[in-house]
């Protein structure tokens, strides 16, 4: 049989029993739906990631004080901080895999200057930082080695920094007071937006890490200290060396004794921060799965029951000539357009789901081009595979006690 | 092709059903040659076998035993497929319960055997379809459904349904079983038309009446052919439809379904 001849036919059963089969389809298309919606929230998270890792920096590794498996038990209270610049000096000095690295100290203090006053966050650098963060300065510029060594009360303030303090005029050369202690502002970042956690990145001011220990912070210990690996491939290897050199700071023994210091690549840690829409994607696979699974099953059952109540037409089919495999392309075809067609419609009630998801959650939910051939291919599957069986009860019916049928 | 040679040729063919433990013999060695152009009645009481030999002739069945020639073919051994592709080809078949499918137009009907044509021929379906439904008259109802149509329109689809692929054989059981007299003397001019023409028909019925309109019976009692001879006085349905006219004339008219759904 020809295939429009064979697509007609399917049509025309389909339509004959319009209500039963809307209800036939109504698993597939919440099925299909799920999968949609699910697929939507993964590739949103997908590009989430992506943009964390770019706006954290190139082939970013941070160490941070404390010892602790990601997530671990041993990340205590009682856990001493014990990052100093001198741990910073010698990554940077003997450190072979490593393209820069700065250490942060980390602090928040009240700025007074221009049109007014802003608590912002200070971070005291070095020069490698912009490199390492892949950010740069607008205008004016970084402060430089010598700045660093000398402990120069010079800032570099963020864009809403510069938004807020100075809204009409050009801060480069204005002098504003960090906690007190004046400083001269020598640049201003250019815009990086938001991070993945909704965070304002350029509501920042940056100074040399010396500056910040000395005139702001008053402490010894770094937050936390930043490197960039050369490649990106050596990340892993840079991240061993990097320990190596710190436990050799740290006078750590060969034997025994446990880092007292954590080092993350930016992958670990900007797979951590997509942990729930992991858990939504895997409870949205879920109920996919068992929908499809229940739809399929529907649809099997109404196949039996049709092929049930058009025995007779097999067997006048196959009196005049039809072939088993013609009758079981004829319900396979049905069963599938059926399917199909619930897979269209889920589609459509998955593009809305995804998009009253992502308004309701503020979750980004991107659904790709592909969710087409996805829903089309995944409900075409459930038709093939819960259609086959009732499809082949039919061709295998015996003509004449098909036209015996009562 | 020979005009000489049968259409079907059939030789000590037995069916056996097991029924369970015991087994029921439906035919018990029936031996039968069928040549061009023959009209035969198969006739016999219920439960004689006819059916079970309609359909062994309808490559519906195979025999469990004997041998069975089509037009020239043998059939014995021939898969499944192979018996639907002849049955496609050379065989067309009228029930007694007209098979039509319902809720699909008289032309639609019509054309689908030709849907199921595997022999590569490029055919004009819906063509052929309307000229078989012209060829019984109903040129002008081809997009009824059957439930709009009378019994006697019914089965004459179903003929012209029978008819549209050409066939070297019909097959008829019981035709016109579900028919009022009217209807059967209208189907059985159909038979006797198309007989004229050219066609070889088998028909099973157990109304001498309409036995009489073929050109030979075939008695079937217990598996057996008992009988075979052919029919002296042939009546031409014809003459019994414009008799059955004229006797009408001033009568009330009777409403042409009558009688079909009832059967
Ligand atoms: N599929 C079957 N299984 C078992 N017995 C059958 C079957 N078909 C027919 N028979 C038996 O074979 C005999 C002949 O049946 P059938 O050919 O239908 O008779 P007819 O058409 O002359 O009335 C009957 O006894 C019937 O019960
Ligand atoms: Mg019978």
């Amino acid at each position: 049989m020809k295939q429009t001849t064979l697509l007609k036919v399917a049509s025309q059963n389909i339509v004959k029993n319009k209500m039963r089969t809307l209800l036939t389809m109504l698993g597939i298309v919440i099925g299909v739906g799920a999968v949609i919606v699910m697929v939507a929230v993964g590739n949103g998270a997908q590009t989430m990631i992506q943009k964390q890792i770019s706006s954290l920096g190139t082939n970013l590794i941070i160490v941070m004080p404390g010892s602790g498996q990601i997530g671990g038990a041993s990340q205590g209270a009682g856990t001493f901080n014990k990052l100093t610049v001198d741990d910073a000096d010698k990554l940077k000095r003997d450190a072979t895999l490593l393209s820069g690295v700065s250490p942060v100290v980390s602090t928040r203090a009240q700025v007074i200057g221009g049109k007014g006053n802003w608590r912002t966050m200070i971070n005291g650098v070095s020069t490698d930082y912009l490199t390492i963060r892949d950010w740069s300065v607008s205008t004016g510029a970084l402060f430089t080695d010598a700045d660093v060594k000398s402990g120069r009360k010079v800032a570099v303030i963020g864009a809403t920094v510069a938004a807020n303090l100075f809204p009409d005029e050009d801060p480069v050369g204005a002098q504003i007071q960090i906690g007190h202690v004046p400083f001269q502002v020598i640049g201003v970042l250019a815009a990086k937006g938001q991070n993945a956690g909704g965070q304002d990145q350029d509501d920042v001011i940056i100074m040399p890490s010396t500056t910040a220990q000395n005139r702001l912070s008053g402490n010894i210990r770094l937050g936390q200290i930043l490197a960039s690996a050369t490649d990106a491939n050596d990340i892993n290897a840079a991240q061993e060396e990097i320990k190596g050199l710190m436990r050799e700071s740290h006078k750590l023994s060969v034997d025994g004794a446990e880092d007292d210091f954590t080092v993350r690549n930016q992958t670990e840690i900007a797979a951590a921060a997509t942990s729930t829409t992991k858990v939504m994607s895997g409870l949205l696979a879920a109920i996919a799965s068992i929908s499809l699974l229940v739809g399929g099953i529907g649809i099997m059952n109404i196949m039996l029951v049709s092929v049930t109540e058009r025995t007779r037409e097999i067997g006048i089919r196959m009196a005049i000539g039809a072939r088993g495999s013609d009758v079981l392309t004829q319900f396979l075809v049905e069963s599938v357009a059926m399917s199909v067609l619930g897979g269209v419609i889920g589609l459509l009630v998955g593009y809305a789901g995804a998009a009253l998801l992502g308004h309701l959650t503020g979750w980004t939910t991107a659904t790709p081009v592909s969710a087409v051939a996805i829903a089309v291919g995944f409900s075409a599957a459930v038709g093939v595979f819960f259609g086959y069986y009732p499809a082949r009860k039919a061709a295998a019916l015996n003509p004449i006690q098909a036209l015996r049928y009562e | 092709m020979s005009n000489t040679q049968p259409v079907i040729d059939i030789s000590g063919v037995k069916k056996v059903y097991a029924m369970g433990a015991n087994k029921v013999y439906a035919l018990r060695g029936v031996d039968l040659t069928v040549a061009p152009g023959e009209m035969i009645a198969v006739m016999g009481s219920s439960g004689s076998g006819k059916s079970t030999l309609m359909n062994i002739l309808g490559c519906l069945d195979v025999p469990t035993e004997g041998t069975y020639s089509l037009d020239g073919i043998k059939v014995n051994g021939m898969s499944k497929n192979q018996l639907a592709d002849l049955r496609n080809q050379k065989l067309g078949f009228v029930f007694q319960g007209f098979n039509l499918l319902a809720r699909t137009s008289a032309i639609d009907n019509v054309e689908l055997p030709l849907l199921y044509d595997r022999s590569g021929r490029k055919l004009d379906t819906k063509a052929m379809a309307v000229e078989a439904l012209t060829r019984v008259g109903l040129g002008d109802r081809m997009d009824h459904q059957p439930s709009e149509l009378s019994g006697g329109q019914q089965q004459r689809v179903a003929i012209a349904r029978a008819l549209v692929t050409q066939p070297r054989l019909l097959l008829a059981d019981e035709p016109t079983g579900n028919l009022d007299s009217r209807m059967t003397v209208e189907v059985m001019a159909l038979f006797q038309e198309l007989n004229d023409q050219g066609i070889t028909i088998v028909l099973v019925t157990h109304e001498p009446d309409v036995a009489q309109y073929a050109k030979r019976i075939v008695e079937v009692r217990d598996g057996h052919i008992r009988r075979d001879h052919p029919v002296l006085n042939r009546k031409r349905a014809e003459e019994d439809l414009k008799a059955l006219i004229a006797a009408h004339v001033g009568e009330e008219e009777m409403p042409a379904t009558e009688g079909a759904e009832a059967a």
